[in-house]
Parts: structure tokens; sequence; C-alpha cells
């Protein structure tokens, strides 16, 4: 929406001096990211509101949080680690899992949560404005306090098996900001398609848990061979789970020329996504 | 003054079909390419309708401006454009100032919240900011009198509590520009009156207000200027009386005049209707009354032979809803002997203080007594009608409020009080 452009006031006069021009919808969308920060606050409140709505609705809260990761990984461990004896970087299975679990259960959360937000805040779009991709950010956003809760189980194994991070740990932040950049992109489109059509999101657990078996959640994607290592760096998640290992149990540094790849293809996956988002926002509100 | 709102050419195009849903299934949208395509068939032809066409006004700084309209005349799409929730397919609109709107009441409440969480969470939704919020809490939850209430989840509030908490809400935005869209249909009398007074205040303070509405009373009574829209374009514009009255008409009013020739007039051999107007004191057509005012039916009608029998005329008066608030006829000494051939124009004059609001409608007929009942010789059913109108000064029977007045006619009563 090029011209629907907010100009900033005159000092003092912040409300009237605003002026808001409303024309057709451009054929090229752009981003305005002043009008974004304008509605930062809004922003907070939705995340506040999925967050606590969220912990108030499940009777068991936060264990919730802390369940899901640590189930999978228990059967993670028994199945491969245990049966099938997959290799785990020189760590112990269960810590491997329980890594790789945290990173990609805020991954498929925050995939899931923003690509059916726009239509199950329907409410919202239908009757008030504001940019709609909050809705989708503050969608990635709320699955890291679930993140935070579980990374305690974490902290736990640290000292059960005695395995530590190093220095790398200060990286952990940059892996899952590169995990949620990733979530955004794909919820933008996929929110934007859902809109348009409703079985779309029948289809998510399906993607996202072909998406698990090529990210390295279950077996190392070093394992694989090396053409296979360059094809997987495509997809983001691959530097993600290997990048926050290497940062929370210290496991061999990650590629970085695929690491690279990977970066560059987040950034593909976010700007294809919120190019198509934008441009189908003007037509929400009639749609949905 | 400057001008808060202008509108210059909107227009609106929505496919047939859109208006409903537009959303579908992938799987129904692939099967029917994957079919058109083994036909050979080229992409459906969607029929458009216009829901807005070629609209444009200004609202000055500070005005309240009204819009009447039947349903689908595109007044929410106005609006919905106005709040940029949709976006126009032509035409342009440039806002001055801040804007607020209650398109509904309640948007984004959240039944799991708590009262006190959904007054930060709307607020914050209608674009108040958190400190804006804090510092109105006590207010607003006063206002909407959920005081006991307000730390329990908002699932287990009644209707009328979540819609009272949800109005209070939006009552306080303080915005340059309030978009309203029919929130006067909630909550009780008392609720009604609250709501009312508060969009005055705003608008009393500077605020420029753009209020769509079904309840006329309320368009006459709130806005300065009122616009009518049909089928997507602005057809009438003015005071907002005149516009209401007008469109009242249009859906149903007969309106203020009605003339007939001779050949052409309701009547008998003896008695013809020539004419009935609506008119006020100093003789002037009115579709719009006052209500403190007195209101004149003037019934021309031509008497053509000598009569043997005495006729006079006589009015029947209903309400909007089609109930008769009285019969009158003119009882004077005149009409006692039978009338001589000739014109004869009579007002029977009603007096201010004695309707109530809304579209009044006249039956009028040219009389004689015949043994039980009333033989009518010229008559016309909805022959004229007109809007009573009450400007809210103070100084009728409703005083100083401003809610739902009921009853067929609204008489200003003389009260004596006596302290015993």
């Amino acid at each position: 929406m090029r011209d629907v452009a907010t100009t900033p006031a005159a000092p003092r006069e912040i409300s009237t001096a605003r002026v808001t021009v409303i024309t057709p919808a451009p054929r090229w969308p752009h981003f305005d990211l002043r009008e974004l920060w304008h509605f930062r606050e809004l922003l907070g409140t939705l995340v506040w509101r999925d967050v606590s709505v969220r912990y108030k609705q499940t009777s068991i809260g936060i264990a919730w949080a802390l369940l899901q990761p640590l189930l999978m990984t228990i059967v993670f461990t028994l199945v491969f680690g245990k049966f099938a004896n997959f290799n785990s970087k020189g760590v112990p299975y269960p810590i491997f899992s329980y890594s790789a679990n945290l990173a990609w259960f805020y991954f498929a959360s925050a995939v899931t949560l923003s690509s059916v937000s726009l239509v199950s805040n329907r409410a919202l779009v239908t009757k008030v404005y504001f940019p709609r991709v909050l809705l989708p950010l503050a969608s990635v956003s709320v699955p890291l306090v679930d993140l935070f809760f579980a990374s305690s189980i974490l902290v736990g194994m640290w000292f059960w098996f005695g395995v530590w991070p190093n220095a790398a740990i200060l990286l952990a932040p940059a892996f899952l900001a590169l995990a949620l950049v990733t979530a955004l992109g794909v919820g933008l489109f996929l929110s934007a398609v859902s809109v348009r059509y409703r079985d779309v999101p029948y289809a998510f657990p399906f993607l996202l848990s072909s998406w698990m078996f090529v990210s390295g959640v279950i077996q190392p994607i070093r394992e694989f061979p090396e053409y296979a290592q360059w094809v997987l760096a495509f997809n983001p998640m691959t530097a993600v789970i290997d990048g926050f290992q290497w940062a929370v149990i210290g496991t061999a540094p990650p590629d970085f020329a695929k690491t690279m790849v990977s970066v560059g293809s987040t950034a593909i996956f976010f700007v294809v996504g919120l190019w198509f988002f934008r441009r189908s926002e003007p037509r929400f509100a009639d749609t949905i | 003054m400057a001008s808060a709102i202008t509108v210059e050419g909107l227009s609106k195009r929505y496919r047939i079909g859109e208006l409903q849903s537009a959303y579908g299934t992938l799987r129904d949208s692939l099967a029917t390419s994957v079919r058109r395509m083994a036909r050979r068939e080229h992409k459906p032809h969607y029929e458009e309708i216009w829901a807005l066409r070629d609209v444009s006004f200004h609202v000055q700084e500070g005005e309240v401006l009204g819009f009447v309209g039947r349903n689908g005349a595109g007044k929410s799409t106005l609006l919905k454009i106005l709040t940029r929730i949709t976006t126009p397919t032509e035409g342009r609109a440039t806002i001055r100032g801040h804007v607020g709107s209650l398109l509904e009441v309640g948007t984004g409440f959240h039944p799991e919240l708590t009262g006190r969480e959904n007054v930060f969470l709307n607020g914050s939704v209608l674009g108040m900011k958190r400190r804006e919020i804090a510092g109105k809490f006590d207010e607003i939850v006063e206002f909407a009198g959920v005081e006991q209430f307000i730390d329990t989840p908002v699932k287990r509030y009644s209707s009328g509590m979540s819609v009272r908490l949800a109005f209070a809400v939006a009552a306080h935005l303080e915005p340059d520009i309030l978009l309203v869209d029919e929130v006067l249909a909630v909550g009780d009398a008392e609720f009604q009156r609250r709501c009312l007074g508060r969009m005055e205040d705003l608008s009393q303070s500077g605020r420029t207000v753009v209020f769509v509405s079904h309840q006329m009373q309320a368009v006459s009574q709130l806005c300065d200027r009122a616009a009518q829209l049909d089928k997507g374009k602005i057809v009438n514009e003015g005071p907002a009386g005149e516009v209401v009255a007008r469109y009242l008409q249009s859906v149903g009013g007969a309106g203020s005049e009605r003339f007939w020739t001779l050949e052409d007039a309701p009547g008998d051999e003896l008695v013809r209707l020539r004419s009935v107007r609506v008119v006020l004191e100093d003789g002037e057509l009115a579709d719009a009354v006052d209500v403190r005012r007195p209101v004149g039916i003037e019934v021309g009608f031509t008497v053509l032979s000598d009569l043997v029998i005495p006729v006079f005329p006589k009015i029947k008066v209903l309400d909007r809803q089609g109930d008769v608030a009285f019969n009158a006829m003119d009882t004077s000494e005149r009409w006692h002997e039978p009338a001589n051939p000739g014109e004869y124009v009579s007002t029977a004059w009603i007096p201010g203080n004695l309707l109530n609001e809304g579209l009044v409608t006249v039956d009028v007929g040219i009389c004689s007594f015949g043994g039980v009942k009333l033989h009518p010789h010229a008559g016309m059913r909805d022959a004229v009608s007109f809007h009573v109108q009450d400007p809210g000064k103070g100084d009728s029977a409703r005083g100083d409020f401003r809610g739902q007045w009921r009853g067929v006619v609204r008489p200003l009563l003389e009260w004596t009080t006596k302290e015993r």
C-alpha cells in the first residue's frame, strides 16, 4: 500500500497533523516500516494475549510446553538412539535429541500458529485496521515463551549428562532468529493462502513432519553424503538445528559455507513470503 | 475550518459472490482449473457490482455527518474504506487526524481473558496506548458498571455486561475523527442514553464524527449534516433533518404534499378531494416538524353540487407502526349545514408537544354522518406524511433525556407538586 502513508506529525500536534491518504492498492506492494513501528504496542499486546490465553486454556499450563519436546525425545531416544543406534554427534542421544527438538518445536509451532493467524483472528481483520503483518509476527513470537520454559530441561540435562556448552552459546539467539525469520516467511505465505483456501491448514501437519525428517532432528545431517548436505543446506532448518546444537551442547561447529547457503535461503523464504502477503493483503478483509 | 475528511470519487467493486464468502478450498479450485483446461475453457466470467460508485464528500473539522440508506446502499463499505479495513477500487480519501472507529463493539474481546485484561486488549486494538488505557481504566470500568466482575473471565459475563464493557472502552477513545456504525442498537435504554451522550460530548469537544445508523431519530438529533446513499451513490445531501425526512419518504412516506385535478380527484359526485399539504404556522410546506411546534394538515376539496346533507373534513393520524394516534374532524358550526358548491380549504392544527417523534402518516376524508358510521365521500389513505423531530433542547416532554421515548403521543403535561 504505497500511498497509505502515515506522515509523522509536527511536534506537539501529533494527532491532528496526521494525514492519511487512502487510495487503491498498488500493484507492487512496498513495506512501511515506520507504520509498523507506530503499531509496536499492539504487537506486544497480541503476543501477550496469545501467551496468556495459551497458558490459561491448557489445564497443565507450562507443563505442556515441557512435555511435548520431552515426550518426543523419549520416543526418539528409544527408537533411534537405542534400537537403530543412530549417531548423535558424540553426545548422549537424549541430549542430542532434546536440543534438536527444542529448536524444532519452536519452529513447528511458529509455522503452525502464524499460518492460521489471519483466519483465527477474523474478527480483528474484518473490524479494525492495523498492519496485518502483526498477526503472523506475533504468532512466531509466542512459542518463544514455550521455548524458554522448555530450556529448563536442557539445563537439567547439562548436569545429568555432564555435557556443557562453550562460548558458542552466545550464538544460540542468532540461530533461533534464523528459525524465526524462516517461520515468519513460511507463515506469511501460508497465512495469506489460508485466507483464500480453507483446506490448506489441513496440510500443515504433513508438511511439517516431512520437513522434520530433512532437518537433522533425528540424526545429524553430517551423516548424509556431501552432495546431499549441500542440497539440504537450502533447508534453513538444517543450519538452525546444527548451529543450535553447537551453541547449546557444544557439538562440532557447523560448516560456514553451508550455513551461509541456509541464511540466503531464509532470506528468500522471507522476501517471497512477505511479498506474497503484502500483495494479498488488500483483499483479506473482503475474502476472509 | 479545515476539512477533516475529503473523499473524491471513491468506488469499490466486488465480484458477485465475494460479498458472502470468496474463500473456497484449494481442492475445488484445482479441480475446476483442471476441468477447464481439459475442456479448453477460458477463465470464468465474474459478475461485478459496485458497492460504492464515485462517492465524493467533505467533512469539516468538528462536524457530525450522518449516513442514511437502506441495507446494501454502501454505508458499511464506505466506513470500511475510511477505516482502511478494505481498500477502494478507485478514488481517494484524505483524512486529517487520528481516526478511531466503532465498527463493532467488542472487537477482539477474548472470552478466556478477564474484564481487566480485555480492557487493555480491546483498547490497544482500537489504537489506544497502554498508558492512555491505564489512565482511563477506572473511568471505563465505572462507565460499564462492572466493577465487581473486573477480574472475572469475560466468558462468565452476561451478554449485556460484555457489551457494556466493550462500549465503555470504545467510548473512551479520544480520536480526532470518530467513525461509528450502528453502535446504538445495543444495550438498554439507559445505556443507549449514555452512549448518545458520550457521542455528543465528543462532537461538542470539536471531534469530527461520521455516523452510520438505521436510527433516524439518532441521526437527525446528533448530526449536523447527513447524506443518503442509494446503490453506492450519494443521492441526497444536506441538513440532517431534511435528508432524514426525505429518506423516510423514499422508503415509504407519502410526501408532504398531494394535488389532484378535478378529473382524477378521489371522491364521489358530490365532493372531491383536491389537495392535502403539511404546513407550518407560517404556511410553509414541511417534511420535518419540530416536536414542539404545531403542524397543520391543509385539506383542499371541491363541493360539486348542492348538498342535501352536511359534510365535513376529517383526518386520521397514524404513527410509524400504523397505529392510530387519533381521529379529528372539523366540528365548527359552518359544517352543520350543507355547504354551497365551491372550493374549500380547511386546515387542522395539530398542537405542538402532542405527537411523538418519528414518521407520521395522515389519512384524509370528507365525510358525512351515515347512521352509525361516518360515510366518506372523498378520502385518501396515507395522503401525506411528515417526520416529527425532537431537536433535544430540553424543553420538550423528554426534557434533557436523550434516549428512546416510547408512546404514540408525547404530550407536555403540566405537573403540580405539593410538599406535605
